[in-house]
């Protein structure tokens, strides 16, 4: 649905004289003059970037009708959010989202719309809480079991909606956003009756904290903590694992077209599991920026709503490595400088409205350039084309 | 199949009485008497659970009133999703489209009074409904990329809104808004339940008769007393629109066009529909039943707005829209079963055990249908979950509040796992189209 096929061959080309018109011919017509990688990645980049200066603009009119002057907040945004300790606090803030994207966008690599990887997370974040504070072993061991294990916790609640689909043909939409609740419930339960830590009284409750060797170490003065890193690694294992691999072509190939990969060999049914094993393992990881950097336990600071978060950024970033990168480097951007906005009388809740819009521009602008290019290539094809046939046409049909 | 000249019918197993067989017939001759008999035994049940258990909320007229107040606005989502679908759009966004109608809601309903807040309510839900559909039916986007960007919108817009009109009001502020002065009216049925006719009290019947708790008489007496009593107009308004959306889709022409969208538009449009327009028609409809249904929350079943007021519901609406066939009365069924689960809760946690008692009653039931008509899976299956609820309602003492909330969820995963045979969703809802692409 997001990944758009490479550009179309001229199938519209007037058919006549064409059989007998070699192929080399239509290769020549065809080919743009650079190259046609670059060419679509420039084109994804700017409509991208298009999308986000209308979703500015309307925004930006949103502000102006209730009254608040939208110069103003976009300088103050960009004043604040530039300076370096806000940079770093942008990179912290795109930790989670990165992965949480990577999440969503292994699901649509393979056409699935994997909504659940809010419960998924959530659930993740406490197993993996609970599990890291029973033992104390070498720190970076004891970090690496606790990452597992959320991992591990993802791609089991991924999994019910997999084997959901796979042997009783539910629609994964559906069923993900079932389970997101059902998550929210076990949770509450699993919480409330075996692993809150009774010791601690008031609102801030939370699970037994982990020793101190499962930690994530923060960085830079204790701005960023370095899950940046793994969420980095987590990336360019993404673009690896379904860019290069055999496993990712497999992967493309059942989403791009079902019935062909089918055809080939592929096993959908097994790509539809392991597919959503994996994104629900990667999205067991997205709450451990805050679980194993901030609170260092399951408790009310574990941040919600960020795999609905993720799929805004997959989509802004085209399921590409680098796009998400720089896609919740902009979310993280937006989110640093809330609190700047609050101080100068705009609600801080503009920020979600502005994220929210830029989900729809994204895929709108994306619908409306594809189009647009597919019809360039058409007329543009049959323009030269009619400039060689005639000539084609005269050798090939005798008069 | 009269009885003046029966067909041989080969299948029949010749042990079986005659009587029997012919009385399952008359029972099971058209959907309206399967409904009524199914609706009696399940009744009979019930009662029978509620003399064992002692429960007398399971049938109280308290307990079916609140199961009103609970199921409107889950039936409201339940049709906004059905409306969407029935045209051929899947909706994700009920959720957003129903935060938009709390807020508008409770914003029309403070300053302007109760009736102009359900108005304001449903444009709001309305606006939201014309957002997706000029992303999804203008501009193609996949449905559920819209539908979420809905939700994200619609929670943070509303929150921006809060904090500018409802900040240094008294009782206002970021999560919520004033609380409303007026209510909508409420009323009771006369003679039914004790409503005023002038001046002079009518006699409160149901009341009378439920109160002496005799055996199934009793239950019937509260169940429909809850119908009648105390109900605000509100609810009337939201029940109606079963009948309506049922008249307006089956028998309408417009309704006609409207699924033909949603079944075959290709098709659709060959015979002239035009597509789009009946597309951007149904998706505001829908937008608006769900904008009234969060009113509903706002105006209704409280007296103001509150950040999460919604709660999943249109989740559970479209929970509800698919356990109902993607029929409206289908919807209402799934909507005050999940309401009652609610309502149980909220009034007695411990009638929820009592609950148990009854599934092993129902599930005992099915499991002799099945046998009686030789399904050996069915059968055993039922059997299990007649003897799991039974063993649940003598060793469980309190279902944790946590859990029971995941039983509309639980319920929808269920039923899509094992009667999605019997599921008939419109054949092209959700499918990418666009106008003049398919000749």
């Amino acid at each position: 649905m997001t990944d758009q096929p490479p550009t179309q061959p001229p199938a519209q080309t007037p058919a006549l004289p064409i059989e007998n018109a070699s192929k080399s011919l239509l290769a020549s017509v065809t080919t743009p003059t650079s190259n046609p990688g670059i060419q679509r990645s420039l084109v994804t980049l700017g409509s991208s970037i298009l999308a986000v200066v209308i979703a500015l603009l309307i925004s930006g009119i949103l502000l102006q009708v209730t009254g608040k002057d939208a110069l103003t907040a976009y300088q103050k945004m960009l004043d604040t959010g530039l300076q370096s300790d806000k940079l770093l606090e942008m990179l912290q803030r795109a930790t989670p989202l990165m992965l949480s994207a990577v999440a969503v966008a292994i699901g649509f690599k393979m056409n699935l719309f994997n909504i659940g990887v809010e419960g998924q997370y959530l659930f993740a974040a406490l197993i993996a809480a609970v599990v890291g504070a029973q033992f104390s072993v070498w720190a970076p061991l004891h970090v690496l079991i606790i990452l597992v294990v959320a991992m591990i916790a993802g791609s089991c609640w991924a999994g019910i909606a997999a084997l959901l689909k796979v042997k009783r043909g539910v629609n994964e939409v559906i069923a993900t956003i079932m389970l997101n609740y059902i998550a929210l419930s076990v949770i509450q339960w699993l919480f409330d009756s075996f692993f809150r830590d009774d010791s601690v009284s008031g609102l801030n409750v939370k699970t037994k904290l982990i020793p101190e060797s499962g930690w994530m170490p923060d960085l830079f003065g204790g701005r960023l903590n370095a899950m940046f890193f793994v969420a980095i690694a987590v990336v360019a294992a993404y673009w690896v694992l379904v860019f290069k691999s055999r496993f990712g072509f497999r992967l493309r190939a059942s989403g791009l077209n079902g019935v062909a990969a089918r055809t080939a060999g592929i096993s959908s049914g097994r790509m539809v599991i392991v597919a959503l094993l994996i994104s629900g393992a990667v999205a067991g990881l997205i709450a451990m920026p805050s679980v194993l950097g901030e609170i260092h336990a399951y408790g009310q600071g574990v941040p919600k709503q960020l795999g609905f978060a993720g799929i805004a950024v997959a989509l802004l970033g085209r399921n590409h490595p680098l796009g998400i990168v720089l896609a919740a480097a902009l979310f993280g951007f937006l989110d640093s400088t809330s609190g700047a906005l609050q101080l100068e009388g705009i609600p801080n809740s503009i920020i979600e409205v502005i994220q929210a819009i830029i989900v729809l521009t994204v895929v709108i602008v994306n619908e409306a350039v594809t189009r647009s290019m597919n019809r360039r290539t058409a007329t543009r094809t049959a323009r030269q084309l009619e400039a060689v046939v005639p000539a084609a046409g005269v050798a090939a049909v005798p008069a | 199949m009269t009885a003046t000249a029966p067909l041989p019918d080969l299948t029949e197993t010749p042990e079986q009485p005659a009587a029997r067989r012919g009385l399952l017939d008359a029972l099971n001759r058209t959907p309206a008497t399967r409904t009524l008999t199914a609706g009696v035994i399940l009744l009979l049940l019930l009662s029978i659970t509620r003399v064992i258990t002692g429960a007398d909320d399971l049938t109280s007229s308290g307990t079916m009133g609140t199961t009103l107040r609970l199921a409107i606005p889950i039936l409201l989502a339940g049709l906004a999703g059905l409306w969407a679908e029935r045209v051929g759009v899947l909706n994700i966004g009920i959720e957003g489209m129903m935060i938009l109608g709390t807020w508008f809601g409770a914003y029309g309903a403070w300053q302007y009074g109760p009736w102009v807040g359900l108005l304001l309510g449903l444009l709001g839900g309305a606006a939201g409904g014309l957002i997706h559909a000029v992303a999804t039916v203008r501009f193609n986007v996949d449905h559920v990329i819209s539908g979420v960007a809905m939700n994200l919108f619609a929670f943070g817009a509303m929150r921006y809104l809060s904090e500018l009109a409802f900040t240094g009001e008294q009782g206002g502020g970021i999560s919520q808004s004033p609380v409303q002065q007026a209510a909508i009216p409420r009323f009771n049925v006369p003679f039914l339940a004790g409503g005023q006719i002038g001046n002079w009290k009518s006699p409160d019947m149901l009341g009378w008769l439920e109160n002496k708790h005799w055996f199934f008489i009793g239950d019937v007496a509260g169940i429909a007393r809850g119908l009648v009593f105390n109900i605000s107009w509100a609810t009337v308004i939201g029940l109606a629109l079963v009948p309506l959306s049922t008249w307006i889709l089956w028998r309408s022409r417009f309704g006609l066009r409207l699924r033909s969208s949603g079944e075959a538009p290709d098709a659709a449009e060959s015979l002239g529909v035009n597509v789009t327009r009946v597309r951007y028609g149904g998706l505001l409809i829908s937008g608006a039943f769900a904008g009234l249904g969060g009113a509903y929350l706002s105006i209704v079943a409280s007296s103001y707005y509150r950040q999460g007021q919604t709660g999943g519901r249109g989740f559970i609406g479209l929970a509800t829209m698919i356990f109902g066939n993607w029929m409206p009365t289908g919807a209402l069924g799934g909507a005050l079963l999940f309401g009652y689960a609610d309502a149980l809760k909220l009034r007695r946690a411990d009638s929820i055990t009592a609950l148990f008692l009854f599934i092993t009653f129902v599930a005992g039931l099915l499991m002799i249908l099945s046998m009686y008509r030789r399904k050996t899976v069915p059968a055993i299956a039922a059997f299990v979950a007649a003897v799991l609820f039974l063993i649940a309602y003598e060793t469980v003492d309190e279902v944790p509040e946590s859990l029971t909330q995941a039983t509309p969820y639980v319920v929808t995963l269920i039923v899509l796992a094992t009667a999605s045979q019997r599921l008939r969703p419109p054949a092209h809802a959700g499918k990418p189209w666009r106008p003049g692409e398919g000749h």
